[in-house]
């Protein structure tokens, strides 16, 4: 695995500086990503958690800015919508630019990890929203990324297939072992799956936790509780689900 | 959202319960007291097309040729002014055992087909360059619009004087009137390519060639199909133009020929030969279209 390989960080990020035309989206953040390490990133709409996801992935064209960026040569994306290509069957999007002859058996492979096996003829359009997602995540992670960025790849499904994809994303990480950086609105989202929950309010990280998992059934709620208040709070969303005044959040930063 | 179930039966109102002073009664029968709803008609709403009919592209056409030989029977469409559609048979018949009829649209066809394969080459190859590059699209696209201000037809004397009278100028010209249409519709249909996968393709590094190969030509597909219906209808249409100049051969010349002489019936083939021709080659094409897009969920099909 390459995480016996290095022993610093898989991606480094040192004061960036996103903005478009005038304002400032990012303004001098860094962050650190560990081999191997779940990552999620939280804040409210419009903080530019999509701004720093895209400088990462340096999809960044029309944004101006400054900083370092070191991230590793394998990254995937995974997006909102699974951009599955309309026009190319699934098993044509899993291996798309893939090279090698044992291409097309990685992708049958891929296709079976997310329980897609026997759909690889099937044109995109044949598939529910999120089968459609799970062939993204199948597209992804066929390339061996050392890094996952997943820019809210669960937003547009219900609940319910929604805690099913996490326990979907849970194995296929722990099999591949990608760092990830996954975006969300969902704190409980980020609690379930997260090593380190991060939050980006006006363009800086203003939280950093770590997120255990607990063996323990009580010990694992009483956390996730905490947890979950202590996030709400640098959302600005109160105990009683009030919004917070501004210096309320500022304090909780 | 309710379930189908529930959409075709309704709760039952719920009964008030006893009112109260007024002791308790007994509650009247529950069918007395639904209302009466209509059954629903499932299936019956929809905003989009209906299944196809089998040939039912058909009926236009036909309404047109009812309306025609009703017509020209009883005397309401004069046959000086619009010969009787048996009249174009017979005529046609006439012309095919002379050998003149195949010798002309042989003629026509080989001009058309000559003039659609260099317009349609060149009208891609251009859209390509000017679509998919910067500097292409200034160099190109702002000179192919005023172009497109320029009626074509206005340009035929220049084109007599650069190629003469012969085949060379008439193909040419008909390789212009294919060129705009297949060169707008290619170039829309690479400018509009969806960001969404443009940013995909960057995401997984892949090469320019596999990029054009997986994203721009599938995606574009659509409008250069659109572009090449154009195109041929556009070759066909453009030989009535073309063989007016100093032919003694195809179809735009034995129109004008039967003119010349008044001859209305044989104006008449000709006229039917170019809707035949035309309409046979866009069934070609949209077969074509029909296979090269067959993962497209479109209202249409
Ligand atoms: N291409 C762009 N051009 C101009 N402004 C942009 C562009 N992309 C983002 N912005 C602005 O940058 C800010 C941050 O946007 P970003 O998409 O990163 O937010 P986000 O945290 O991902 O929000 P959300 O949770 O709603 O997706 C927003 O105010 C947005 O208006
Ligand atoms: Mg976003």
């Amino acid at each position: 695995m390459s995480g016996t390989m290095h022993t610093g960080p898989i991606v480094r990020v040192r004061n960036l500086v996103r903005r478009f035309t005038v304002k400032g989206v990012l303004n001098g953040l860094d962050l650190d990503i560990a081999p191997g390490e779940f990552i999620a990133l939280l804040g409210r709409s419009g903080s530019g958690k999509s701004t720093l996801l895209r400088a990462i992935a340096d999809l960044d064209h029309e944004a101006t800015g400054s900083g370092d960026l070191f991230v590793p040569e394998r990254i995937s994306v995974v997006f909102q919508d699974s951009r599955l290509l309309p026009w190319r069957r699934l098993i044509d999007n899993v291996i798309l630019g893939l090279r090698g002859s044992d291409a097309r058996e990685r992708g049958l492979k891929a296709l079976a990890e997310v329980g897609l096996a026997g759909r690889e003829t099937a044109w995109p359009h044949e598939l529910s929203g999120g089968e459609q997602q799970r062939v993204a995540l199948a597209r992804s992670l066929v390339r061996d990324p050392e890094l996952l960025l997943a820019d809210e790849p669960f937003g547009a499904l219900d609940a319910l297939t929604r805690i099913k994809m996490h326990g979907l994303v849970k194995r296929l990480v722990s099999i591949h072992n990608p760092a990830v950086l996954l975006v969300t609105h969902d704190v409980d989202e980020a609690i379930a799956l997260a090593d380190r929950i991060i939050v980006l309010d006006q363009g800086v990280i203003v939280a950093d936790l770590p997120n255990a998992h607990h063996d323990d059934d009580i010990e694992q709620l009483e956390h996730t509780a905490a947890t979950r208040r202590l996030l709400l709070r640098h959302l600005g969303v109160g105990h009683d689900g009030r919004a917070l005044a501004p210096e309320a959040v500022d304090a909780a930063h | 959202m309710a379930s189908t179930a529930e959409l075709l039966h309704p709760p039952f109102p719920k009964h008030p319960g006893p009112l109260p002073g007024l002791g308790y009664h007994r509650p009247r029968p529950v069918l007395e007291t639904m209302p009466t709803v209509p059954p629903l008609q499932r299936g019956k709403y929809r905003l989009g097309l209906p299944r196809a009919w089998t040939y039912g592209w058909l009926l236009g056409p036909a309404m047109l040729l009812a309306y025609w030989a009703v017509g020209s029977t009883s005397g309401f469409i004069d046959s000086r002014i619009l010969p009787a559609p048996w009249v174009a048979v017979t005529t046609g018949i006439d012309l095919l055992q002379d050998g003149r009829l195949h010798h002309n649209v042989l003629v026509s066809a080989l001009r058309a087909a000559q003039g659609l394969f260099f317009g349609a080459t060149l009208g891609v190859a251009v859209a390509f360059l000017s679509g998919l590059s910067l500097v292409g699209g200034y160099l190109f696209d702002s000179v192919i619009q005023l172009k497109r201000a320029i009626p074509t037809l206005a340009l035929i004397p220049f084109f007599i004087l650069w190629f003469g009278v012969g085949e060379t100028m008439k193909v040419t010209m008909i390789g212009v009137f294919v060129f705009l249409p297949i060169y707008v519709h290619t170039h829309n249909a690479l400018r509009g390519i969806d960001l969404r996968f443009v940013e995909l393709a960057e995401t997984m590094r892949i090469s320019y060639l596999e990029y054009l190969r997986h994203v721009v030509l599938p995606g574009a597909l659509p409008g250069i199909m659109l572009g090449l219906r154009f195109g041929v209808m556009a070759a066909w249409v453009s030989l009535v133009v073309v063989e007016q100049i100093n032919t003694t051969s195809g179809i735009g010349y034995m129109i004008n020929l039967a003119r010349n002489y008044a001859q209305s019936d044989v104006m008449l083939v000709g006229l039917l030969l170019y809707a035949v021709l035309g309409l046979a080659s866009d069934f070609a094409v949209r077969l074509v279209e029909r296979k090269v897009l067959s993962w497209r969920r479109t209202l249409g099909q």
